[in-house]
């Protein structure tokens, strides 16, 4: 009924094709969230800064998640739904190396004359590496045994393998003998340190005491997270664009037939990608579960939904697009909770994956997809 | 035909390939001696890519088998074929349009592991190739179809191939570039590079070939020194636009 009165009046008819009914929304929706900052700035500038450094912090770390999501699908065009799996596995990974075997703190029990700070840092970046091998070597595996041998089947297969491989992940994880489907608390492998930035100064928060009004707290949580986060995404991009191997992903990603008429070990390529991915996943998880510091077998689910519309909405296969969707979706997600509402944390990340793809499904950096056969 | 095999640099054996349950090469032998040029043509669909990719082990013959310097090749895998020094440079160029000409020639070596071998190539190929040295750093998908074309060659002359496989290399360029790149060839070959040209352009190709092979949809129709056929009937009336 609604139809046949679309089709008549030119109008209307109009607006539906050129989907001016969605721009419309979106460019009210722009205006109605620039409003509400600027009021929410106005209204309480520390508290705003505070919240845009978390926002910040949590884009990151779903920048390392989403990064995977866009480099497998860049390679293979798969959406690997065990990412967030191996992001959990990862966050594991940490939890028993610095737990059972206090890897952390390994270099200052060999040398205790070292400055505690120093040993400590190599210790994190000792667990952080430990997250990262086991995670790159569990997609390794992942991709030989349940991937490498769909790679010519219909592209459904591959993906509903990957919604098996991530139930997998799980629920192993959750045997009594694994990582249990307890809640388990994650000893940080850093002490906590907060700084106060107030009118009166900077200075560091003495435990259990409240910060004065009116000031900005900054954890050093925040620090390691974006410092971690950009050391890796520096790493990354030296890879992708300089290395040899890095190269020859870029030209796998584009055209696998020449790229094996050039002598490129194309099933090598594409391990190595799942690694690279699945070990920047693996970092993510360390500085996931030391930001909130609780572990739970199913604990991948939800961030690795949340890279997964950023890497859509940076445009899924670009790497720049990767890193500011998440940044996008880290500042959405912690703006909605501050400002409208707590439950809104979850739903703002989805009601974008939905607006992306009803106006733009190819992202803010994607191109219109280059099918090769 | 020569009969000692030891001369034969290619050599191809009854091979039959299939696309699924299509029938592509119906049984094919040819052999190519170390320095010729040797020329495939044939019509569209022929299967003179279909060939190439079979011997660059994209594709795998169901029966038959390929030999390259005395060595079983058929069952090897495309980087173990590029290693051993066959290269090909495939049909529409497939330049990495999002790569740089500088990534794109390093990606010809990437076989290569010794750096001034790899850096000593890049010279080599931007002296026959001026233009691409003047647009180095511009992205492959960016070239004009002519220097695309170069590229693609400099691209496969970049790991030092003793047998180039080229793919219709003359396809959509002006008759002024069709010139140069045969040119080109003719230099590459003279520098000791043997080389399996196919080609729609009949005349050209056969002008520079040492020996040349028709392909008819999957089958050896016809073959023999390119100046005889140059002035067989046949071919001719089917490749070289009638009698003249
Ligand atoms: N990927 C494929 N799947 C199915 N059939 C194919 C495929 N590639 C080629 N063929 C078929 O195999 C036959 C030979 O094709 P091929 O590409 O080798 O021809 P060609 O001689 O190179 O033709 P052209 O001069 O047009 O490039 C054709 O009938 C073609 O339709
Ligand atoms: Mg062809």
């Amino acid at each position: 009924m609604n139809a046949s009165v679309a089709q008549k009046n030119p109008l209307v008819e109009a607006v539906i094709r050129r989907g001016l009914l969605g721009k419309g929304f979106l460019v009210a929706l722009a205006i109605l969230a620039l409003w509400k900052l600027a009021s929410s700035f106005m209204a309480g500038p520390t508290v705003f800064t505070q919240q845009v450094v978390n926002g910040l912090q949590l884009g990151f770390v779903y920048a390392l998640i989403a990064l995977g999501y866009t480099m497998v699908y860049g390679i293979v065009r798969l959406i690997n739904f065990a990412h967030g799996d191996v992001f959990m596995v990862g966050a594991f990974a940490s939890y028993f190396a610095i737990a059972r075997w206090d890897l952390n703190l390994w270099l200052s029990k060999v040398f205790p004359t070292l400055p505690f700070w120093l040993s400590n840092a190599i210790g994190v970046i000792t667990v952080i590496l430990v997250s990262m091998v086991t995670c790159a070597l569990l997609a390794f595996i992942i991709e030989r045994v349940a991937y490498k041998p769909l790679r010519n089947a219909p592209r459904i297969s591959a993906l509903i393998t990957a919604i098996g491989v991530s139930f997998f992940l799980e629920y192993f994880g959750a045997l009594p003998f694994v990582f249990t489907s307890n809640f388990i608390t994650y000893e940080r492998p850093i002490n906590v340190i907060n700084w106060v930035i107030s009118s009166q100064g900077v200075y560091v928060l003495p435990a259990g005491e409240a910060p004065p009004p009116t000031s900005i707290i900054f954890s050093n949580i925040s620090l390691y997270i974006i410092i971690v986060s950009l050391v890796l995404l520096f790493f990354l991009n030296y890879l992708v664009q300089n290395t040899r191997i890095g190269k020859a992903m870029r030209a796998t990603a584009y055209d696998k037939p020449t790229a094996r008429l050039m002598g490129i070990n194309v099933d090598g390529i594409i391990s190595v990608t799942f690694a690279v991915g699945a070990s920047l996943a693996g970092a993510a998880g360390v500085l996931y579960a030391t930001a909130f510091p609780q572990l739970y077998f199913v604990m991948g689910i939800i961030p690795g939904l949340k890279a997964f519309v950023a890497a859509v909405l940076g445009g899924i296969g670009s790497i720049p697009g990767a890193l500011v969707g998440s940044l996008i979706i880290g500042e959405a997600e912690v703006l909605s909770a501050a400002y409208i509402s707590t439950p809104m944390r979850d739903a703002v990340a989805f009601s974008i994956l939905v607006l992306v793809l009803l106006v733009r499904p190819t992202g803010l950096f994607g191109e219109p997809s280059r099918e090769k056969a | 035909m020569s009969d000692n095999s030891s001369d034969k640099l290619l050599d191809i054996q009854d091979i039959h390939v299939y696309y699924g349950a299509i029938y592509a090469l119906k049984g094919i032998t040819f052999s190519l001696k170390k320095g010729e040029i040797v020329a495939l043509i044939g019509a569209n669909g022929a299967g003179k890519s279909t060939t190439l990719n079979t011997i660059s082990g994209l594709l795998r013959p169901r029966i038959g088998t390929i030999w390259f310097n005395g060595k079983e090749i058929t069952q090897s895998p495309s980087e173990e074929i590029v290693r051993k020094g066959v290269v090909q440079v495939p049909e529409g160029r497939k330049i990495f349009a999002t790569l740089s000409v500088m990534e794109n020639l390093e990606m010809g070596a990437f076989t290569q592991s010794d750096h001034a071998k790899i850096e000593s190539g890049i010279q080599h190929v931007f002296q026959r190739f001026p233009r691409l040295s003047e647009r180095k750093s511009q992205l492959g998908g960016t070239l004009s179809g002519g220097e695309q074309q170069m590229l693609a060659i400099a691209r496969g002359l970049m790991s030092a191939p003793r047998l180039l496989l080229l793919d219709e290399p003359s396809m959509g360029l002006s008759p002024l570039l069709v010139e140069q790149i045969f040119t080109i060839i003719r230099d590459i070959n003279d520098q000791g590079t043997s080389i399996l040209l196919v080609e729609q352009n009949a005349q050209m190709a056969l002008s520079i070939a040492d020996r040349a092979y028709v392909l008819e949809t999957g089958r050896i129709v016809l073959e023999g020194p390119a100046q005889d056929l140059l002035h067989n009937e046949m071919v001719i009336e089917a490749y070289l636009g009638g009698h003249q």
